[in-house]
């Protein structure tokens, strides 16, 4: 708040009041419903429900299915994560040091940004199909039979691939922006130092780069638990079946063609949590270790 | 000019020789961009082969005939399960979205930061950690009881019904009120002391100091709105009111039941949902990546 604001009541609370409806309504409604309802089991034909406590929850817990998508997901986005982050740091540290071509290297590596990741899963379908796909006959030739949307490990492959593929422009652009944030004092003082650039990067390029580091970490677990929807929704072509999926997908799978409102909710509930704690991590963890002025 | 001798060529070449780094360098750059657009382009340059080679050659980096045909179909040839849907209808619907959403963001998001930063109210700390708690879950979380909720208000199927929920995040908000905490205080002492009233500082300061940060967001909300994907697919069961993105579903749908898919037509509509938002990005490329970067931290 500035201190010479304006005392007034009413204009505050007229401008205030379209963002207050709009959140009322449609998130702590939704949200408040979420929790309401996770305590509840849903008569799948539409009467009335009836409350069964943790229920719920207990069964999602020791649900081996629950369970194994839960897995998946962590592993998913550890790799998505990790893969994307490196690619998109090499990327930017190549593009921070040329000279020549340097904006257009920019533009090239940052565009995929605007390709919605459905579109992106299509366009995967169409490089990992069966058969005819680029990537599948170039597999092919080291004798690896890429069975998209039949083999689990092969299309869990796809959406890893894809996802980290549609990621790595945000992480490219963070990290060469905290690059061209680092003082060329800092860079020549360090260049004096130490003439190998190898070292120079990990001694100090890297601890520098920390803060956007970490702060990314955060967005692409974010990115990768629920962004990804409709990279999983294409890649799986809309048939869950036997393939993986996120848990943001089960929620969906469960709540709309399952029609169990009670199950999702709880689903739900448990993402809400897990959220949480990350955005807990992130505040306390991060901005308080780790923090250059 | 003398004719160069023979010293000064070696002079010439160990004065800048190939640094093998920088080769490297450019190599890695390369390889990399190629990764970002060759997937792309393949899409791209396959729109101009038949449905049939499509179907059993798979995607192809040689142009044919059909570009134009194909084109042409994904944008007029009416399709989906009613018939009445064109690629062109989906088209505008994207543009409803993306711009409804970013304008809906924006006009929102900046009347509520104004009231937090520049008014001294008694409820403004509560007032931020409502609006600011909204940060915390995405749609996706709570997209079930959404559902229900946004059906109750009979809003399915209606473009508000569409856009609506989208905006209920604070992420606009809270760019806009980190940037007018920047704006200096003496800016508003000055107003006041020139007996400006809260609205016409608003107008005639505030917003033109914004601009660039209006852009900024816009550019960045336009592309959220478009590439949205879920909630659309949830909220419009009604062809009609499909996106492109939302419609990525239908095509894909359609391509496992046919005997011939419709490869031409489902890969030139994929190349048009993404036309427009890359557009917006490239050419806007300082905006928004100053959006990016600066609405993030």
């Amino acid at each position: 708040m500035k201190r010479a604001g304006f005392n007034q009541l009413g204009l505050p609370v007229m401008l205030l009041l379209p963002q207050l409806i709009i959140i009322a309504v449609f998130f702590y409604w939704p949200a408040v419903f979420a929790i309401y309802s996770s305590f509840y089991l849903q008569d799948p034909f539409g009467f009335g429900s009836t409350f069964v406590a943790l229920e719920n929850y207990t069964g999602l817990l020791s649900s081996a299915e629950y369970r194994k998508v839960a897995v998946f997901t962590v592993v998913f986005s550890l790799l998505v994560t990790f893969l994307s982050l490196s690619i998109a740091l090499l990327l930017a540290v190549k593009a921070d040091k040329v000279i020549r071509g340097a904006r257009t290297y920019r533009t090239l590596l940052m565009w995929v940004y605007a390709v919605a990741p459905p579109v992106a899963g299509f366009m995967g379908v169409m490089m990992f199909n069966q058969g005819t796909g680029p990537i599948t006959e170039f597999l092919a030739l080291f004798g690896w039979e890429f069975k998209l949307g039949v083999n689990f490990n092969d299309t869990a492959l796809a959406m890893v691939v894809v996802a980290a593929w549609n990621q790595i422009p945000v992480n490219f652009i963070f990290f060469l922006s905290g690059l061209q944030s680092i003082p060329q004092s800092v860079k020549e003082a360090a260049m004096i130092d130490n003439r190998s650039g190898v070292r120079r990067f990990w001694d100090v390029t890297f601890p520098l780069l920390a803060p956007t580091a970490f702060f990314l970490l955060v967005i692409n677990i974010t990115y990768s638990l629920f962004d990804t929807f409709g990279t999983v929704d294409t890649l799986v072509k809309g048939e869950p079946g036997n393939n993986p999926m996120t848990l943001v997908y089960k929620v969906y799978v469960d709540g709309f063609r399952g029609n169990d409102l009670g199950g999702s909710s709880a689903q739900s509930v448990i993402l809400m949590v897990l959220v949480l704690l990350l955005t807990v991590f992130q505040f306390r963890l991060i901005d308080r270790r780790i923090h250059y002025t | 000019m003398a004719v160069m001798t023979d010293t000064d060529r070696t002079v010439a070449r160990t004065g800048r020789p190939v640094r093998w780094s920088v080769v490297i360098d450019h190599a890695i750059l390369i390889a990399g961009s190629l990764m970002m657009i060759l997937p792309v382009f393949a899409v791209f340059i396959s729109t101009s082969i038949s449905d049939v080679e499509i179907y059993r050659e798979g995607l192809n980096l040689s142009l044919g005939p059909h570009m134009a045909e194909n084109f042409d179909k994904a944008l007029f040839l009416k399709g989906g399960f009613t018939g009445e849907i064109t690629g062109s209808s989906m088209l505008i619907n994207s543009f409803i979205l993306g711009i409804g959403f970013a304008l809906g963001k924006i006009l929102i998001g900046m009347t509520a930061a104004y009231a937090i930063v520049y008014f001294r109210l008694r409820f403004a700390t509560f007032a931020f950690w409502i609006i600011f708690t909204t940060l915390l879950l995405p749609l996706e979380v709570r997209i079930l009881p959404t559902y229900e909720v946004v059906q109750g208000l009979g809003l399915a199927n209606t473009y508000t019904g569409l856009i609506l929920p989208l905006v209920a995040s604070a992420t606009a908000t809270f760019f806009f009120r980190q940037f007018f905490l920047s704006v200096p205080e003496e800016l508003v002492e000055a107003a006041r002391i020139d007996g400006a009233g809260p609205v016409k500082f608003f107008i005639d300061i505030l917003v033109p100091l914004s601009r660039t940060m209006v852009a900024a967001i816009f550019i960045i909300m336009f592309v959220y709105g478009w590439n949205q994907y879920l909630w659309p697919t949830l909220i419009t069961t009604d062809e009609s009111l499909f996106t492109l993105v939302r419609g990525i579903k239908q095509i894909i749908q359609n391509l496992d039941g046919a005997n011939v898919p419709e490869y031409g037509r489902a890969l030139a509509l994929a190349i048009i949902a993404i036309l427009p938002p890359v557009l917006v990005v490239v050419i806007f490329q300082s905006w928004f990546v100053k959006g990016l970067v600066e609405s993030d931290k």
